[in-house]
Parts: C-alpha cells; structure tokens; sequence
C-alpha cells in the first residue's frame, strides 16, 4: 500500500513542479500577501488608531504630548460637522478640537473607548479640562458598519471561487470539450454559468442575512429592493472576475493563484473591516477598482443612512460598467480547452 | 454516392510536431469511413477539425459544400475519446441536458430502450462501468438525430464483449443511414463496421480504399505460421525467410500446397500451424515496418 503512496506522492510532486506557471503562483501569492501585509500594517503605516483633530492655534502642552502617543494615526481636519458622521461610521475613531478641547467619541467603537483613554491620560496631569462629547442622531454600532461588508465578502468570496474553479475544472476533465461538439457558444455557456451562480449566491446569502438580522439585530434603514440590487449587480460583477480569471487556465493551482490576487487585496483594502480612512492616497485610490468597495459602501449607505438608488448611483455605475468589460473581456478570452 | 464530408489538403501543427499534414479525403453519405493508425498518428486531431473541435492551419473542410457552421453542428453527433461527464448527475438529466442543446431530438425512451440504458437511467454518471459509460456517451452522441456521426476510438478500454456489443450498435446507426466516421487502432473492429479505410502515419495519409480492395491491392499472398519452437529460426530464415515475431515464425507464400509439402519433408511438426489470409495489420507493417498497435 505505501509503495502505492509513495508513487502517487512522487507523480503528484512532479506533476507540480513541471507545471512552471501553477508552481510560479504558489511562490508569487505568498511573497505578494506579505508584501501587502507589510505595506498596509507595519513600518510607514503602524498606526492601529485613528484620531481627526482640529488643529491648535497654539501649540505646546498636553494636546502635543497626546500627538507623540504611538500607534494612533492624528488625521487633521477643520471640519466637525463632516467628521462627526465619521465616528458615526467607525471611520475614525475619536474627533479632539486641540482648541476648545471638545472630543467626540462613538459609544459603540471599541478603539474609541480606548482612545478616549489615551487622550483622558495624556491630559491627566495638565490642568486643562476635557469636554467629552458622544455623537448625536442615531447610533451606529460596529456590527451594523460591518455587517454590510462582510455579506459583501461572503458574496465575493462565492462568486469568485464558485465560479472559477468550475470552469476550471470542467475544462481539465473535458466537460468544456464535450460541451463545445454542441451547438452551445460560449456566450451561452457563460450566461448560464453567471446565472447559475448568482442564484446559488442570492439563494444562500438572503437566509445568512436573515439569519444574522435575527441574532445580531442589525440595523437596516434603506429599501431591501435596493440592496438586493446592490448585492444582486455586486454578484455579476465578482462573478464576471471570475470568468476572467477562469477564462483560458485549466490548472486548479493556477486559478487558486489568481483568485487569491483577487481576492485578499479586496478583503482587506474594500473597508470592510476597518475604515480607509487616513491611509496612504494611493490605497485609497486602488481600493476605488475593487468591486467589494463599491458594493460594501452602497450597501452600508442603504442599510446605515437609509441612502436611496440616487445617492448610491456611483457605486451602480461602477459595479455596471466594470461587470460589462470584465464580461466582455472573459468571453473574448475564453477558451473551450 | 454523394459526398458529406471533404477534407482538403488539411494541415494541424503543434510547435515543431506536425500532427496533419495534407491530409485529403472524402467521406460519401451514408458509408463509414474509418481512419486507422497508431497511437500519436494524428488520428484524433484530423478528426477534431473534422469536428471543428481545433482550427487547422491550413486546408478546408467542408460540409454537404459549404464550411463547418451552425447547420454542421445541429447535425453531427460527436463521441469522444475521453468524455467527462458533469458529476452529480444521472444518466437521465445527461440524455435530457443534451437533449435541449439541439433543434431537434431524439426520444429519450426510445435511446434509452435502444441502448439498454434502463438498469442505470437514474445512476450517477460517476458510477456506471465503462462499458454502460460507452453506451451512454453513443447515444449522447445520438440525441440529436445526427446525419454524421464522429467516433473517436469507442471500444478502447472496453472487455471483447463489450466491444462487440458496441459494434452492433454502430451496425444498427448506420444502417438507418447516418454516415459514420471512425477512428480506430483496432484492426478487427475497421474491417467489420468500415466500407472505406484510410491508414495514417506519422499525419499522413499513407494508404486509402475499401479494406478488402487495399488488401488484394497489396497482398496476393498468405501466411502459414508455425510456433517457433516448431522451427528453428536458422531454418525458417534460410528455407522460407520467415520472420519471427510474437512467438511465430511467419511464412508468406502464394502457394499453400507446397509450403507445406517443404515443411513435411524437413520433418517440421505441423500440429500447431496455422494458415491465415493476411489482415490490416500486416497491412499497416507492410507499409511502414512497424505493429500497429506497437
């Protein structure tokens, strides 16, 4: 039996490293996650808190000794009302007016509980008084900011995988071949996989969002219509990713590879863990390509603000067009074998 | 006969391999037409740009006279080599999933009955013998009522029986009049369902006719074999020129009578000679110096 073990063992070893671009992916993936990682968590970027501050006219005192407090990103600001709907949205985490020195807080945000803390310390031993204010209107809570992302990222994680491994595998097993002797064109196969995917993902995540709506209690202000679309055009969007990534490989490792170049940068630079806000321009501008960007931040405008389709119109025009190229795209590439 | 199918100066390369090369015939409705050849003889690419399956490099295809197109595939019904069959499905929803990829459909019932698919019409396609998965990929190949029917190596892996039973099928399609083209490295199974063969090697075309007119053309002989522990081989080589391969010493000769005659007065033992007339195989050796199925 092991003899049996170890021959499949050798051929599966070969077989990998004879197929040079699966065995390129599985070196290039790793080395750019940590590339990435390093990027966004470590040396330029350490700070793990967020503080808008409305800068002093004079400086010195306790409101600088809170500035050199690490691990905290001091974003400036001169605008209370517009930051206010931040701490609202978890973007940041506590609004500090080194004038007047009136801070705002989220009475939900764990980072502003701690941050808050901070700032409390800091001031400690200064004399000067805090005024602590909590935001007005109505309570968002971390779980209603997030929820909406990670419905976002469950749908991504479906469409992208969903679909791209199966083509994938149909044209190693020569499912595709078969299919391609019919009078079937590619166009249709692809039609039907896209719909079939995006009634497998809406049929799965509507119960997920039920599900968590009655656990979690989470706050919908908008029209479910309008976030069925949002999630419904979100879908074909991924989807259509996936066919383009799926399009020409028959290498399992290799669509593995490139979903995964797909996917991880947009679970952790769409905002649906934690806001943007702050970080490098050019993040800020990459996150704008990403399909889960535009489709957590319509969703949380409808669930959150209670936003309509005019308020969110960007974000649909963003999910439309990329849908119609990367759909154009795939079926331009796609191969039968 | 009018021509269904025709092939011209067809031409398929991979990198540096030319797998067709001026590859030229015709197929006559209604006939079937077989192309023999070794493994790697480029049996199956000329028959997948017969399919439209590849494009070739150069040279045309052309059905009923005009190009392969919408028409061809509504009409042609393909068996592959090797098909996988979508998993987690049965025989029925496979016969009903291709069933509605075309105009026009043959009865299920009737394919199912025809075939003798109802022992395992509700199994999972994933667990059905091959000789079951043969004849459910024939008649997928069949769901469309086809005019030309494309089979591209159908018994290789099957059990003799299984093979014949096949045969019977393939018997039964054509004589409904579908007009059949097979691939095959199997001598046996060309020379009982082909009325037309053409041997390829090495992407060529190398010999083409009726079985029986390309064997009178090449062979007026044929060959008394004898074990070899029969006939020493010294013996065989110096007496007869015998070629000694498989265990057998292979003895051509025109005339019967006096071979044997030869054989008894060099006291050969002749309880294990056998007397055949020569087949496609020698055929295919005479030709290029090598076993078919070598």
């Amino acid at each position: 039996m092991w003899n049996r073990v170890y021959a499949l063992f050798v051929a599966r070893n070969t077989e990998f490293f004879r197929d040079r671009s699966a065995l390129a992916w599985s070196v290039l993936m790793p080395v750019l996650i940590i590339i990435g990682f390093t990027y966004a968590f470590t040396e330029d970027n350490p700070e793990k808190f967020k503080v808008a501050m409305i800068a002093a006219v004079q400086s010195g005192g306790a409101t600088d000794a809170f500035k050199t407090t690490r691990y905290i990103k001091f974003i400036e600001v001169d605008d209370i009302e517009a930051n206010l709907r931040k701490i609202e949205r978890h973007q940041i985490d506590l609004l500090f007016d080194a004038n007047t020195h009136k801070y705002w807080i989220n009475q939900t945000s764990p980072n502003g509980y701690i941050v808050e803390k901070l700032l409390i310390a800091a001031f400690a031993d200064s004399g000067q008084t805090l005024q602590q204010n909590m935001v007005e209107g109505d309570e968002v809570r971390y779980i209603d900011w997030v929820i909406p992302g990670i419905i976002a990222m469950n749908i991504m994680w479906g469409a992208l995988f969903g679909i791209g491994y199966v083509i994938v595998r149909y044209r190693k097993m020569g499912v595709l071949k078969r299919l391609h002797a019919t009078p079937v064109t590619s166009v249709e196969f692809l039609t039907a996989q896209i719909f079939s995917r995006l009634w497998l993902l809406l049929v799965v995540n509507i119960p997920i969002y039920i599900g968590m709506d009655f656990f979690l209690d989470f706050r919908m202000d908008g029209s479910y219509f309008d976030l069925l679309l949002v999630f419904t055009l979100g879908c074909i969007c991924l989807i259509c990713c996936g066919l383009v990534v799926a399009a020409r490989i028959s290498s399992e490792e290799v669509a593995n590879g490139l979903l995964n170049l797909f996917s991880w940068p947009m679970m952790f630079l769409s905002g649906v863990w934690f806001s943007l806000e702050g970080a490098h321009p050019l993040m800020q501008k990459f996150a704008l390509i990403l399909p889960l960007t535009h489709i957590t931040a319509a969703a949380r405008e409808i669930m959150i603000d209670g936003a309509g389709l005019t308020q969110i119109s960007d974000h649909l025009l963003v999910l439309g067009l990329s849908s119609v190229v990367l759909l154009v795209v795939g079926a331009k590439i796609f191969r039968w074998e | 006969m009018p021509i269904i199918l025709q092939v011209s100066k067809l031409v398929k390369r991979f990198a540096k391999l030319t797998a067709v090369n001026d590859v030229s015939f015709e197929i006559h409705t209604g006939s079937c037409f077989g192309l023999l050849g070794p493994n790697g003889a480029g049996k199956t690419t000329t028959i997948e740009l017969m399919e439209g399956i590849k494009t070739p490099d150069s040279g045309s295809i052309l059905y009923n006279g005009e190009p392969l197109g919408q028409q061809f595939r509504n009409e042609a019904g393909i068996m592959f080599q090797n098909t996988a069959l979508q998993e987690f499905v049965t025989v029925r929803e496979m016969l009903v999933l291709y069933s509605r990829f075309y105009p026009r459909s043959a009865d299920i019932d009737e394919l199912v009955e025809q075939y003798s698919l109802q022992d395992f019409l509700h199994q999972d396609t994933r667990k059905i013998s091959g000789g079951q998965k043969q004849r459910l990929l024939l008649a997928m190949a069949l769901i469309n009522l086809p005019k030309i029917l494309f089979l591209d190596e159908p018994t290789t892996g099957l059990d003799p029986q299984s093979r014949r039973n096949l045969w019977e099928r393939v018997r039964q399609v054509k004589a409904q009049g579908t007009t059949i083209l097979l691939t095959t490295h199997y001598m046996e199974e060309a020379y009982e369902l082909c009325d037309e063969i053409a041997i390829m090697d090495h992407g060529r075309i190398i010999a083409h006719d009726a079985p029986d007119a390309l064997l009178a053309k090449h062979f007026d002989d044929v060959v008394v074999q004898i074990h070899e522990q029969d006939i020493p081989r010294q013996l065989g080589e110096s007496e007869f020129n015998a070629t000694y391969r498989n265990g057998n010493a292979h003895i051509l000769t025109a005339d019967v009578n006096q071979t044997v005659e030869k054989l008894l007065a060099l006291e050969v033992p002749l309880n294990r000679l056998r007397i055949r007339a020569r087949d496609l195989e020698d055929l295919f050796l005479e030709l290029t110096g090598k076993e078919l199925r070598a």
